[in-house]
């Protein structure tokens, strides 16, 4: 799903420049690190989330099987339990799905393809709505009308179908089935293109506050030019209320990601991500075989509630209001 | 004030009008219709006259210009799969998803708002800290999933709830309703929590967010000076003031439920019209796409519109700034 | 939206609720309701729109054919009590007296006559059930001949699947042509209709529920004990077996797979499982002179028998049949089901053999292999894409890395059949529309012309072809003699295997999920005919 506002209202005026210190002074005396130290659930949730980020990224070494080497996988091992089952067998801990994929490797390979493409998607998305946010809230005029009724356009259609067309452009043009790297290219882009319309609308209403202000006027008043008044006067102040949008559309970014492969336009289930395995293995919930959802579905939940507990702690100390 | 109603308006059918283009220009990619129309004998001679007879060889300019014609005369096609009128066919879905949407955002706004209070009021207990986590589980698992997992253990585990479709319901005029028999308001449950899950986790947290700071204002810390009880700074004060960015935000993610219900629909067999489109694309029936899509356009330049009107009737800083863009 | 579309729309709607509310002055309960749950939709009433197999077996609950189908896919009388050809080219026809359509008027030869046409018209998808070539001859009221241009013994091989529609009804109400696809308004007979079978659809909201009724008119006796039966469209396969195993519906189709023991274990339903027609394949294509999407380049590997012999031979289909069909499939050494040809038997499927087809693609000059994309539909039959998967995973073990290109049905077909054929690898499912040898000779295997309309070779995205296989075609479509007939058509099956022409995979089981109240039967074209369906009373 997309297409909600998180309206920050004013956001915190923004330091003045000083002499500054080293940035990493600055972030060993801040308040952030105290706060951070204090907070039970941010350590917890950031010991989970580089845990996962690092299981992920050392999965060619530590798992058992490359689950994306059809040579490795053999129908005889298909559908077997995890270890602690009666027919569990050795190597697959947390068994095997239909196709004799072990689901531990896939689980750490998964997780893995949903955070790149979470990671990018987001980033994409992010960059695109910030730097249009920034365009139409500053610049406004017939500009701000002509980003904020595309934006309208946009909101109209699902991800899903601007993936849809996305993809059916590339396969096109391509034709034939893509290797992963464009493929995860195209997701990312698709998602970029879903996304970004809450960046803008956030950040755009933000500006719209902002560049009414003081200090705003005033750097305009020394002569800094549009883009850096924006960049480095502006930027700063919304990045809150962006930080927040991001967090949880990591998340979406992943789930959106599954909802594709469900309509075939995601990534195939010979290569597959966190939210491809829960896709597939959704079919084996009735029939005991839950073992092929449950793994990737506890992954993807356990990754998104740390990166969501850690971007609520965030939302909460970057707001002055609250400390 | 006329003169950007006015404009607004005109903006809005342009977007309209590049919604319908766009989508045109999809459906190129969606697969071919002839092939989910006839039965596998048709000979490769007969599926090519099919396709010519459809106008599916000319050009997608020609094509889309066709259709805005009939669009705009209020005709909105036959459905290649059906051979009904699209018009009658979302007539018929429509009061399907509209119900769905409603309950699912009534489902929202109540348990998000208690929960967001709650953890706003009790800060760092560790219900609180439940409700956050559990409510994160709304956004962290794909929505066919917890529909899945509700069907699992609400129908076919114990029985109480129907996994599937409206129940009885009943017409009023053109209008089918299941909140007037009891097995189509106990159908609704499911799927409204299934589609109102993310909504609520949104509430939630945005309340509690709103009212964490809404209690360090001023004017609360006032209203405690002067001596009123806590429930009452609490309910008449801190929650009004947060309800105004909460229903907002609720009454733009209306759209956005009415188009999104189309994975609850389809994993619960809502006859909505979400459900006939995802019907439609999975048969490539074009003019049941883009009908729907225009739809849902209309919805949400409706919305758009409505709200930026209340912005500038409310808030004078607003105004300005359009008045500038002018 | 200009206020005409706002007229329209409201005119829909008025359209609908005053349809709706005549229904709803019938009676609400009836004593004995079957409710039952399918995949995909009843889409249009009009019996020659949609020939699909779903469909023809919920028409055949209203609307009747001349000649039917027994339980054991044997000839049967339905309309016409009786029928003899008293000369090779003239089939007569001897109609049922005392037959009522649902609208009360009597059935005559006028009918059949009437049908004959209609089925035949432009915007019928039923257009090859009856041969084109066939004159219809009213002798009298109730004796009608079809007059054959040459002698064709499967000429009523289709009759089953064509029903006899009312000419008075059709005319009264503007539905003497069929509802064509590409129709600008719509009509009639896809929201109503009248047969003269023993139910009446007494209400079909398109993709949602259709509901049938006893006819109390009906000329014979039914079967079946119902008063009602309700039909509605459960699409995700899920929700499906929930509503099953909850008890809301009766009978669905159809049960994945690994469904299967839970609906067993459940105690209140149990899955009908059975041989289906349909023939899994993959195809190779032998057309281009350069594979697509292949890493090689200037040459086609197919066109090299040797590949296509490796290829056989390094797919487990038994391992495939057992793990991802979990024993539901029938693995098959021909394109065809053995149910449909007697002689089906002999051909036995050459063993899996890793080590030979190692062998084979050395000598074919691809020791190390070669890589090309695989087409393969995703949500069209049982387990496609595990099937496709299964294959990938085996043909690594030669060294060939396929690309796996697994896409919904309406991009698959759109990509692979004609004009373009645009695949080099396949896998897709046939069921012959006449339950014969010979649509598969023709449609599938057949030589595919650029520009020629027969429809031979239609299916053949392979461009598999052999001129010989073609002449054994035509012997078989009108030789006589059952016993030369069936040695043609295995010497034409022959020509095939030896050619490695087509990789069959299987035949997949056809499975129904079905509540212990309710007695039905399952015939292997995998129809659902209510009129053999009971169950008990509450």
């Amino acid at each position: 799903m997309s297409g909600y506002d998180l309206d920050a209202g004013d956001a915190p005026p923004v330091p003045l420049p000083e002499a500054a210190p080293s940035r990493l002074a600055r972030w060993r005396d801040s308040d952030l690190l105290a706060s951070f130290l204090g907070s039970k659930t941010a350590m917890a949730a950031l010991i989970a989330t580089v845990l996962m980020v690092g299981l992920a990224f050392a999965s060619s070494w530590i798992a058992p099987q490359n689950p994306y080497d059809p040579a490795q996988l053999d129908l005889i091992n298909s559908n077997l339990p995890p270890i602690w089952q009666a027919d569990g067998q050795a190597p697959f801990y947390l068994g095997t799905d239909d196709q004799g994929r072990d689901v531990l490797s896939a689980v750490l390979y998964g997780l893995r393809l949903s955070l790149i493409v979470g990671v990018l998607g987001v980033l994409t998305s992010g960059v695109l709505g910030i730097a249009l946010g920034l365009i139409a809230g500053y610049a406004g005029g017939a500009l701000d009308t002509l980003i904020m009724r595309v934006a309208d356009v946009q909101l109209t259609f699902p991800a899903i179908l601007i993936a849809l067309v996305v993809d059916g452009v590339a396969r096109a043009s391509f034709g034939g089935a893509l290797d992963v790297g464009p493929l995860i290219g195209l997701i990312v882009v698709s998602i970029g293109l879903s996304f970004w319309v809450q960046y803008a609308r956030t950040v755009r209403s933000s500006v719209m506050v902002e560049k009414g202000k003081d200090y705003v006027q005033a750097a305009r008043l020394i002569g800094l030019s549009p883009p850096v008044i924006l960049v480095r006067h502006v930027l700063p102040n919304v990045t809150g209320p962006v930080f927040v949008i991001a967090t949880i559309n990591l998340a979406l970014a992943i789930i959106t990601e599954a909802t594709l492969s469900f309509l075939g336009t995601g990534l195939p289930e010979t290569m597959p991500s966190l939210g491809t395995l829960i896709r597939t293995g959704n079919r084996f919930l009735f029939s005991g075989e839950w073992w092929i959802v449950a793994f990737p579905g506890l992954a993807l939940a356990g990754l998104v509630i740390a990166i969501n507990l850690l971007g609520d702690w965030l939302r909460d100390a970057l707001n002055p209001k609250l400390q | 004030m006329l003169a950007f109603l006015l404009r607004r308006v005109i903006q809005a059918a342009a977007v309209l009008a590049v919604v319908g283009l766009i989508a045109f220009a999809m459906f190129r990619f969606a697969g071919d219709p002839v092939n989910q129309i006839v039965g596998p004998d048709t000979t490769v001679a007969e599926r090519a006259q099919i396709r010519t007879d459809l106008g599916l060889d000319d050009p997608v300019l020609v094509q889309f210009a066709r259709y805005a014609g009939n669009v705009v005369r209020g005709r909105f096609g036959i459905s290649y799969q059906f051979r009904q009128p699209v018009s009658q066919l979302l007539a018929e879905r429509m009061p399907a998803t509209l119900e769905l949407a409603f309950c699912a955002t009534i489902f929202a706004l109540v348990v998000g708002i208690l929960m967001g209070v709650y953890c706003a009021l009790f800060r760092d207990s560790w219900l609180a800290g439940l409700f956050q986590a559990v409510s994160l589980i709304g956004i962290s698992l794909p929505t066919f999933l917890i529909g899945i997992l509700l069907i699992y253990l609400f129908s076919v585990t114990l029985g109480w709830l129907p996994s599937y479709g409206r129940g009885d319901t009943v017409r009023l005029g053109w209008w089918t309703t299941g909140f007037l028999t009891a097995s189509g308001l106990k159908a609704l449950i499911l799927p409204s929590v299934t589609l109102g899950l993310f909504q609520m986790t949104l509430i939630m947290r945005l309340v509690r967010a709103e009212m964490l700071e809404v209690l360090r204002t001023d004017y609360i810390r006032f209203a405690r000076a002067r001596g009123l009880t806590t429930r009452a700074v609490h309910l008449r004060h801190a929650l009004k003031n947060t309800l105004v960015p909460v229903i907002t935000i609720a009454g733009l993610q209306l759209g956005s439920v009415i188009a999104f219900s189309i994975i609850t629909e389809t994993v619960f067999q809502w006859p909505g019209m979400g459900l006939l489109f995802v019907q439609a694309v999975q048969n490539v029936d074009i003019p049941i796409m883009s009908a729907y899509l225009l739809l849902v356009a209309l919805i949400f330049v409706t919305i758009n519109l409505v709200v930026d009107i209340l912005y500038t009737v409310v808030d004078p800083r607003l105004r300005l700034s359009t008045g500038r863009a002018a | 939206m200009p206020r005409s579309a706002l007229k329209t729309l409201a005119r829909g709607v008025s359209v609908v609720a005053v349809a709706t509310f005549a229904f709803a002055a019938l009676p609400a309960q009836a004593a004995n309701v079957f409710r039952f749950a399918f995949q995909g939709d009843l889409k249009s009433l009009d019996p020659y729109s949609l020939k699909e197999s779903f469909t023809e077996g919920m028409q055949e609950a209203a609307y009747e054919p001349l000649v039917t189908l027994d339980k054991n896919l044997k000839f049967a009388p339905a309309l016409a009590e009786s029928w003899e050809t008293p000369e090779p080219t003239r089939w007569r026809f001897h109609l049922r007296r005392n037959v009522k359509f649902h609208d009360g008027t009597p059935f005559t030869a006028d009918d059949v006559i009437f049908s004959a046409q209609r089925v035949r018209a432009t915007g019928s998808n039923f257009t090859t059930n009856v041969p084109a070539d066939a004159e219809f001859v009213k002798v009298d009221d109730y004796t009608v001949d079809m007059v054959l241009k040459k002698p064709n013994p499967i000429a009523i091989a289709q009759f089953p699947t064509w029903v006899i529609m009312s000419k008075a009804w059709s005319e009264k109400n503007g539905v003497v042509q069929p509802t064509p696809p590409s129709a600008t308004s719509p009509s009639y007979a896809t929201l109503h209709e009248n047969g003269t079978g023993p139910f009446v659809i007494a209400e079909h909201q398109p993709g949602v529920k259709t509901v049938f009724k006893k006819f109390d008119g009906y000329w014979g006796k039914a079967e079946s004990n119902l008063d009602e039966a309700v039909l509605t469209t459960i699409a995700n396969p899920a929700t499906r077996v929930a509503a099953l195993l909850s008890g809301e519906v009766d009978w669905i189709d159809p049960v994945p797979l690994q469904d299967q023991q839970r609906v067993n274990a459940s105690g209140t339903a149990t899955v009908m499982a059975g041989p289906e027609l349909r023939t899994i394949f993959l195809g190779m294509d032998q057309d281009r002179d350069e594979l697509k999407d292949s890493s090689v380049k200037g040459k086609n590997p197919f066109k090299d028998i040797k590949v296509r012999e490796a290829f056989y031979l390094a797919i487990d289909e038994d391992t495939i049949a057992k793990r991802v069909m979990r024993g539901q499939a029938v693995p098959s050494a021909l394109m065809i089901a053995p149910a449909l040809y007697d002689r089906g038997a002999e051909f036995k499927r050459p063993a899996t053999d890793l080590k030979k087809a190692k062998d084979l693609m050395a000598q074919a000059g691809y020791p190390d292999g070669f890589s090309l994309t695989m087409d393969c539909p995703n949500d069209r039959y049982v387990n496609d894409e595990a099937i496709c998967q299964a294959v990938v995973s085996m043909l690594a073990r030669i060294n060939v890395k396929v690309n796996l290109n697994a896409q919904p049905k309406a991009k698959y077909f759109a990509k692979v059949l004609a004009p373009n054929y645009d695949t080099s690898f396949y896998l897709l499912g046939w069921t012959p529309s006449s339950l014969d040898s010979h649509n598969i000779l023709y449609e599938i295997v057949g030589c595919r012309k650029p520009g020629d309309k027969s429809g031979r070779g239609g299916w053949n995205l392979a461009g598999y072809c052999d001129p010989k296989i073609d002449d054994i075609a035509d012997k078989v479509e009108s030789e006589t003699d059952k016993t030369k007939r069936d040695a043609l058509i295995k010497e034409g099956f022959d020509v095939l295997n030896t050619d490695w022409g087509y990789i069959p995979l299987h035949q997949q089981a056809l499975a129904w999920g079905v509540s212990k109240k309710v007695h039905l039967t399952q015939r292997a074209d995998n129809l659902l005919l209510l009129y053999w369906v009971s169950k008990d009373p509450q």
